[in-house]
């Protein structure tokens, strides 16, 4: 069990990955990569049972997950470099002609970590269930866990995978809602209210459980949780409260940081709220 | 055009019964379970329509009954192929593709995944349900997706070898069959090598290149050419990508004329990738049986092929032009 500090402080560099990537090809999209970092820090880092230098497609006998928002990829690549998949320097290669790490994710490039495309949305869901179905299968008892932005809920695909699983019993199956409330356009209260997003996980069947994003005691209390409540007939859906570019003052709770890349200015203002903790790329 | 009117040129074609294409698949569907343990299949809530009815029987912890969410269905066979099984997954040719392209194009074509995409009720041929149903873009959507393979079997029998050869590839397929009930022609249990024309016929006069039903209408039409005089050489092309480049050209050197038939929209069909063959390579007279930028409509298949000049006598009319511009 790696201490809730190492943890924090993983999250702070992968951060700063974040934001130097983003900000070297002016282009990416910093503000749902800041606030999912701890979240997924910690799969990597803690919960995630997995052989990253022995990268597999099938990952028998190991926890898998799908990134379905494919947009925060700076975030994933930042996190799969620094838990071992591939080397840390290609992190400098983001976005840029003849990279393995493309705008969004892809295995076209044979990039170890990654498993499918994702970018346009509403589809990992999909992917992951296919993907427990193979290890129920297998009797392989390893989870797959998926992260999905609040905004991507917009696609009816997600509903019927919602379905599914819950009508299918996919009981190894963890997912995640970013659910910092924001999209490109505005507020998804504005864009497309969702509603009561836990009633309507529950209605389709899923155990919900609710869980501060951005607070590394609360994601492993509660992931824990979750993983407790696998292999009991029912899906596990994990609202996860976050803030939008958070560790970032400036940065956080606004929807403009969806998709937009820092200025010189603005990257030395943000590195220096996040100490460089592991060393740059 | 050589002088032939005194004898009879084409090899002769007999059938002893007419089955669906989509039984072939069925077929084929329950053999490749019994074969290889990976094997799963996936349905949209048309187990009947699609014959997938055996394998569910035989294998009801490899089946996967997903509703009618096709874009569903798309992703989980998706993430099974990850897993390491060989995912089958079965609906309408229309919801196989236009329905779900960015799902097949993300997450299949582009993620390069080991997908079978199985499309009963491909074209007019399905008769009565009209132009909902009826897909004629689907070969376009799909031979545009770069990995993917497409197959477009004539019968029962080729329809049955060709799931068993997808099983064996490893990569996206989208393999097209139909509803109505055609002549079987081509030999049980034959090989089927995928991106491999067949030679149906060899002649000297002119190409006729079919694909799916339109194979058993090229071999009526290139008896009817016989007597006239014009030997047809027909070439049955079930795969229309990979196409095979090498038998196509060896044929039209020959020949110096083409027709080609399908049961598809002109745009984005095998006419069209043959005829940007020929044009980069050799180019040549070509006339098209097709369907020309239209939907189609409600009727029994055999009034609709008619109405949409899908007929022998169209493949006929097309050779007796297509010679001439030679």
């Amino acid at each position: 069990m790696t201490e809730i500090k190492q943890l924090q402080d993983f999250a702070t560099q992968v951060r700063r990955d974040i934001l130097r990537m983003i900000h070297a090809v002016s282009s990416g999209h910093p503000g749902g990569s800041l606030g999912a970092a701890d979240f997924v820090t910690a799969l990597y880092q803690n919960i995630m049972d997995q052989s990253p230098s022995d990268f597999t497609m099938e990952a028998k006998g190991e926890d898998v997950f799908y990134l379905s928002n494919g947009h925060t990829s700076a975030m994933w690549y930042s996190i799969l470099a620094r838990s071992g998949y591939f080397p840390i320097a290609e992190l400098g290669t983001f976005r840029k002609i003849n990279s393995r790490l493309q705008g969004h994710p892809t295995t076209a490039e044979g990039l170890e970590g990654i498993r499918v495309a994702s970018g346009s949305l509403g589809q990992g869901l999909s992917v992951a269930i296919g993907h427990a179905q193979a290890k129920k299968l297998d009797g392989d008892n390893h989870i797959v866990y998926t992260l999905h932005g609040d905004g991507e809920l917009d696609e009816g695909q997600i509903w019927e995978a919602a379905m599914y699983a819950g009508a299918k019993k996919v009981d190894k199956l963890i997912s995640t809602i970013d659910y910092n409330k924001k999209q490109i356009d505005g507020p998804t209260d504005v864009v497309m209210n969702l509603g009561d997003l836990g009633a309507k996980w529950e209605a389709f069947g899923w155990h919900v459980l609710q869980m501060n994003g951005n607070d590394m005691s609360d994601i492993l209390k509660v992931m824990a949780e979750a993983k407790a409540a696998t292999g009991k007939g029912k899906p596990i859906l994990v609202l996860m409260h976050t803030q939008m570019g958070y560790g970032v003052d400036f940065m956080m709770g606004d929807h403009k940081w969806h998709g937009t890349a820092p200025s010189d200015q603005q990257l030395a203002d943000a590195l220096a709220q996040l100490p460089e903790t592991l060393g740059d790329y | 055009m050589t002088n032939r009117i005194d004898y009879y040129t084409m090899k002769k074609y007999t059938y002893t019964e007419k089955k669906d294409t989509r039984s072939g698949f069925g077929a084929g569907l329950l053999e490749a379970g019994k074969k290889n343990p990976n094997v799963v299949a996936l349905c949209a809530d048309l187990i009947g329509s699609l014959k997938m009815g055996d394998f569910k029987e035989e294998f009801p912890d490899r089946f996967f009954q997903v509703g009618i969410a096709e874009a569903n269905m798309i992703g989980i066979a998706t993430g099974l192929a990850i897993g390491g099984k060989i995912p089958f997954t079965g609906t309408f040719a229309n919801f196989s593709t236009a329905r779900v392209l960015d799902q097949v194009r993300q997450s299949v074509a582009y993620s390069n995944k080991n997908v079978k995409i199985c499309a009963s009720h491909a074209g007019l041929t399905l008769g009565e349900d009209g132009a909902t149903h009826q897909t004629m873009e689907d070969i376009s959507m799909m031979k545009n997706l770069p990995n993917m393979v497409v197959i477009n079997p004539c019968d029962y029998n080729q329809t049955k070898a060709a799931t068993l050869a997808i099983m064996d590839y490893v990569g996206p397929v989208y393999l097209r069959f139909g509803r109505p009930k055609v002549p079987v022609f081509t030999p049980e249990n034959q090989e089927f090598v995928i991106g491999k024309a067949l030679m149906i016929n060899e002649g000297a006069d002119v190409s006729i290149f079919a694909t799916g039903h339109m194979v058993w209408k090229a071999i009526e039409a290139g008896e009817l050419l016989a007597e006239q005089g014009i030997d047809a050489e027909i070439i049955d092309i079930h795969t229309i990508k990979p196409l095979d480049n090498e038998a196509i050209l060896k044929s039209v050197a020959k020949t110096k004329s083409v027709v080609t038939a399908e049961e598809h929209l002109r745009n984005g069909g095998l006419g069209d990738s043959i005829a940007q063959l020929l044009a980069l390579n050799n180019p040549t007279p070509i006339e098209m049986v097709a369907v020309d930028d239209k939907f189609g409509e409600s009727g029994t298949p055999d009034e609709l092929m008619t109405k949409y000049g899908l007929d022998t006598i169209d493949i006929v009319n097309a050779a007796l032009k297509v010679v001439k511009r030679k």
